[in-house]
């Protein structure tokens, strides 16, 4: 536990506030991709606040596959990832941890930067409460299930593009739960269902997908 | 004693039969020199005896016991130092050396750390980032594992590279103390192995076609 705490996890947060350039410039994206939309589309608030949900949701995922692959790329190529197989330590474990610390630096200051897209995309409270909600569940899902196709393609050269059309088919579920939720908070609809199913969703991937990143990372080494 | 033994084993990269029905004993406190050109396959044979990558017919024995039941053990008394150095070029030497150590369960002291970067003569470039270093001082700060470390079991990859006349002369009487005390090393080099080095027993891999 404490190799974990003082090996995996403070090197990962540390190493992540050393290159903050890298965790920033997908958020930059993410905000000048939902700021393009009222451009792209016209300023009509009503038009806004009916795409809204989906925006912020769709620039959410393709800004998290831009930085995705840091999650083992560099561990990768410089042989730290050979002594982390050597460590003792269980994979999965370690897996975990490094998930964990991607969702803190990647996808909490996404949810920090959420009222101001809720604002320029002209969403209602209740609209905003529920893709907040939405946000907190199906980050933490993006990250874990990210972490196996990048496990996966880690070893290729350029596995970047490769990346993303492995993944988006993946998060198409989660994209029409999360939007739908936020439509039927527009409309004074419970929406809990919506968010049952995300989060049933999440704790299948967390029970599921650290072995898989596991497997992904000794296949890896091959 | 500690030793490792492999038997039988064969492995094909690329439908190219690497090796085949090799076999051989690291007993403890020996130095073992594998050589071999370029493509025979000795990266190969070390991450087999690692454990990272799976032979494909026969096994690895660690104290008589297939290493893949005894994994936590076994790496518990491995030090492994490949190709790559396994160093962030983002953090420094000690910062390394320090996540490393936590990430082997092995106790770790600043004054310790300090020593050993001073014998491997990296004083005044512990809090420089590694990618600041030479490739030379990058490898002694990857080397410094096997001062920090006390594993049995040393498989090092090409540990001589871009180390200067006196890095090698000094990772070669360490090599030596560690085989005096009972240890096991394996190692490849495109030089010949000096007299510092001590009693070499020499390990060939054809390549084959």
């Amino acid at each position: 536990m404490k190799a974990l705490w003082s090996g995996i996890f403070k090197r990962d947060l540390a190493l992540a506030f050393r290159q903050r350039s890298e965790l920033a410039q997908p958020l930059m994206f993410l905000l000048m991709v939902v700021t393009l939309f009222p451009l792209g589309v016209g300023p009509g608030p009503a038009t806004l606040q009916k795409i809204g949900p989906g925006v912020i949701w769709i620039a959410a995922i393709l800004s998290s596959l831009l930085a995705m692959d840091r999650m083992f790329r560099d561990d990768f190529w410089d042989g730290s990832m050979e002594q982390y197989l050597l460590s003792g330590q269980s994979v999965w474990a370690i897996s975990a941890v490094k998930v964990l610390v991607h969702w803190l630096v990647s996808f909490v200051p996404l949810l920090i930067l959420s009222p101001l897209l809720a604002l320029f995309l002209n969403l209602t409270v209740q609209m905003y409460t529920a893709l907040m909600l939405t946000l907190l569940l199906g980050t933490p899902l993006l990250s874990l299930v990210g972490a196996i196709a990048v496990g996966l393609t880690v070893g290729l050269q350029r596995g970047g593009v490769l990346l993303a059309l492995l993944l988006i088919p993946v998060f198409i579920p989660l994209l029409i739960f999360a939007t739908s939720a936020v439509d039927a908070a527009a409309l004074q609809l419970p929406y809990r269902a919506h968010l049952a199913i995300i989060g049933a969703m999440l704790l299948a991937a967390m029970a599921a997908a650290p072995m898989a990143i596991a497997y992904a990372l000794k296949v890896s080494q091959n | 004693m500690a030793g490792l033994t492999a038997h039988t084993l064969t492995c094909v990269k690329r439908d190219r039969v690497l090796f085949a029905d090799l076999s051989f004993t690291l007993p403890a406190g020996s130095l073992t020199y594998l050589r071999g050109p370029n493509g025979a396959g000795k990266t190969s044979l070390l991450r087999l005896l690692t454990g990272l990558s799976l032979p494909d017919q026969g096994e690895i024995l660690f104290n008589d016991a297939p290493i893949a039941e005894c994994l936590p053990q076994f790496h518990a008394s491995l030090t492994y130092i490949g190709h790559k150095p396994g160093l962030n070029s983002a953090l420094s030497a000690i910062e390394n050396l320090q996540y490393w150590c936590a990430q082997h369960s092995i106790g770790f002291s600043l004054d310790t750390a300090y020593k050993v970067l001073t014998i491997l003569g990296l004083v005044g470039l512990e809090d420089i980032p590694i990618r600041m270093l030479s490739a030379g001082q990058q490898r002694r700060v990857a080397l410094a594992r096997l001062w920090l470390k006390s594993a049995d079991v040393w498989i090092l990859d090409e540990p001589f590279t871009a180390l200067d006349v006196n890095g090698i002369k000094l990772l070669e009487t360490h090599m030596r103390s560690h085989v005096e005390q009972g240890g096991t090393v394996i190692t490849t080099s495109h030089q010949a192995l000096s007299e510092v080095a001590g009693p070499v027993t020499l390990l060939d891999l054809e390549y084959r076609i």
